[in-house]
């Protein structure tokens, strides 16, 4: 059911990890509907990604997606990274399953999420960059056994 | 090298015996005859179909004459749903189950309710069981039909199914039960358990796929579900599958002369494997009752991960399972089984089902549990609600 490209990136994803003291962080997702997405950016002064990493809980598609949105924007600036739609990173994972598209939606709102941290952190304003929606942790309870 | 397959979904289909394919051989080449026929090559046919009626019969301790083949379990839950409603529709239009039935039940009440029927939909407790006493409260004066599962596909549990059939009959309705899972794995005798309908499936007991039976006891008169020719008595028409029939007979007289022998080593293997689970592996969660369940049924809920990516990983490794979340149910929810029990949504997303069949070893199961491990701590590793849970379990 998923390419061999998603089959690659979720076997082997690009990029798993926290980066410590991040320019930007960003969760997005919902646990209650099965994927949660976290972008680490670490942007230098002229405004260039020199590194990103991710931690996604979710199917095969959010992992392979967010593997691949991190591959997209490294070394981008905060311009070209805000360019890297869903359809993007869809087709950079040569299509997803109809029922999977959600997972791309995700991987563009978590780079999104992060640079609107980045700024916020930063006092500046993203042209073209709106408040993302993050709806993670909403209403979760600790459960323990 | 040959990938190595490790086979642990045996509750959505199992390989067939090989006594059952060559039992089936012959009405494919040589007695292909149509059963109705007079000629010897029907006859051969026509005694093939009593012959597998009466071992079907004999697993559950019916008369013949009370089996109706169909082409599976579903076409059997359709048939003794909607026709009972048919058949009663004067008498009352409600209709008892509960929430944890297969879709097969479920769908066909959703669809009996657009048509006018009111279904109540029981509750069950956190291990998954039904409770007699719900039951009867739920009964009411129209109330038509109870239809309780046997056994849960998903987390193994086993309703207390004779109780429910005798508050049933106190009140003078009709009991039929989904023993889909059940059937061929433990004992079943529809007298004793007040069964009036039953329906079960040849290939989840190493039989072939695209025949099932309905049980429908002496005296319940529900309509034929498929008009036509004067097959099975007049209540299912179309020329009978006879090589599935055979086979499905074959199945059932294997199934009976080793239940006793499968169960123990079932069981114990189940029981080797939870432990295996919930010893080795934090955050784990065993689902289904711990003594009412399916000998061959593992279910474990593993926290601050998703069954499809867990699935995948370990197909990569050979291993078939399967799980209760909604990227593999196709929706945006996880199994309603596991949401019945009250599981939270996000433990429901991590739920793996791996159910055992009469060849599963020990050295499976090890080499199953070994890769599990390592494929969970990878998949934390990924998981932000890990690092989250990490990161508050150190403040």
């Amino acid at each position: 059911m998923y390419s061999e490209k998603v089959m690659d990136h979720f076997q082997h994803p690009r990029n798993v990890g926290e980066i410590e003291n991040a320019s930007g962080v960003g969760t997005v997702g919902n646990a209650k509907c099965g994927d949660i997405m976290r972008m680490y950016l670490d942007i230098d002064d002229n405004g260039i990604i020199r590194d990103c990493k991710f931690k996604t809980f979710g199917c095969g598609a959010a992992v392979a997606t967010s593997s691949m949105a991190t591959e997209l924007v490294m070394g981008k600036t905060i311009e070209e990274a805000l360019k890297v739609t869903n359809q993007a990173v869809m087709e950079a994972l040569d299509g997803l399953p109809p029922v999977k598209v959600h997972c791309s939606l995700l991987a563009e709102e978590a780079i999104h999420a992060a640079l609107w941290d980045y700024a916020e952190k930063h006092g500046i304003t993203i042209e073209g960059l709106k408040k993302p929606k993050s709806d993670i942790s909403e209403g979760e309870e600790e459960e323990d056994y | 090298m040959e990938k190595r397959i490790v086979y642990l979904d045996n509750a959505a289909t199992t390989k067939v015996r090989p006594e059952v394919v060559e039992t089936m051989i012959p009405f494919f080449t040589e007695n292909y005859g149509n059963a109705s026929a007079i000629y010897s090559v029907g006859a051969k046919a026509k005694e093939a179909l009593t012959d597998a009626r009466a071992k079907v019969a004999d697993l559950i301790g019916a008369n013949t004459d009370e089996i109706y083949f169909t082409a599976g379990g579903s076409e059997a839950d359709n048939w003794a749903l909607k026709a009972t409603a048919e058949l009663l529709k004067d008498k009352g239009k409600h209709i008892i189950t509960s929430k944890i039935e297969h879709h097969a039940i479920l769908h066909t009440c959703e669809y009996l309710e657009k048509n006018g029927f009111e279904v109540t939909y029981l509750d069950v407790d956190e291990d998954g069981i039904v409770s007699p006493e719900a039951v009867e409260k739920a009964i009411r004066p129209d109330t038509i039909l109870v239809s309780i599962m046997f056994a849960n596909n998903e987390i193994g549990t086993i309703e207390p199914i004779k109780e429910i059939g005798e508050v049933v009959h106190k009140h003078g309705i009709y009991f039929h039960t989904d023993a889909v899972q059940a059937f061929g794995q433990v004992h079943i005798n529809v007298d004793e358990m007040n069964i009036d309908m039953l329906s079960a499936s040849g290939h989840k007991l190493y039989g072939p796929k695209g025949v099932g039976m309905l049980y429908i006891r002496k005296g319940v008169k529900i309509k034929s579900f498929v008009h036509g020719g004067a097959q099975e008595r007049k209540r299912r028409a179309g020329t009978e599958n006879i090589p599935g029939i055979a086979g499905f007979g074959k199945a059932c007289e294997i199934a009976k002369a080793t239940l006793d022998e499968r169960i123990k080593k079932e069981s114990e293997l189940r029981d080797y494997l939870i432990g295996r689970l919930e010893n080795e592996i934090p955050y784990t969660k065993i689902n289904g009752s711990r003594t009412h369940r399916l000998p061959n049924n593992v279910n474990a809920c593993f926290r601050f991960i998703e069954g499809e990516s867990m699935l995948i990983m370990l197909d990569g490794k050979g291993i078939c399972g399967s799980s209760g979340s909604a990227c593999t149910s196709g929706s945006l929810d996880p199994s309603h089984v596991l949401l019945a029990i009250g599981l939270p949504h996000e433990i429901a997303h991590g739920s793996l089902r791996l159910t055992l069949s009469y060849e599963t070893t020990k050295e499976e199961i090890d080499y199953t549990v070994d890769e599990l491990k390592k494929i969970i701590e990878t998949l934390r590793a990924m998981s932000p609600l890990y690092e989250d849970f990490v990161k508050k379990q150190n403040k």
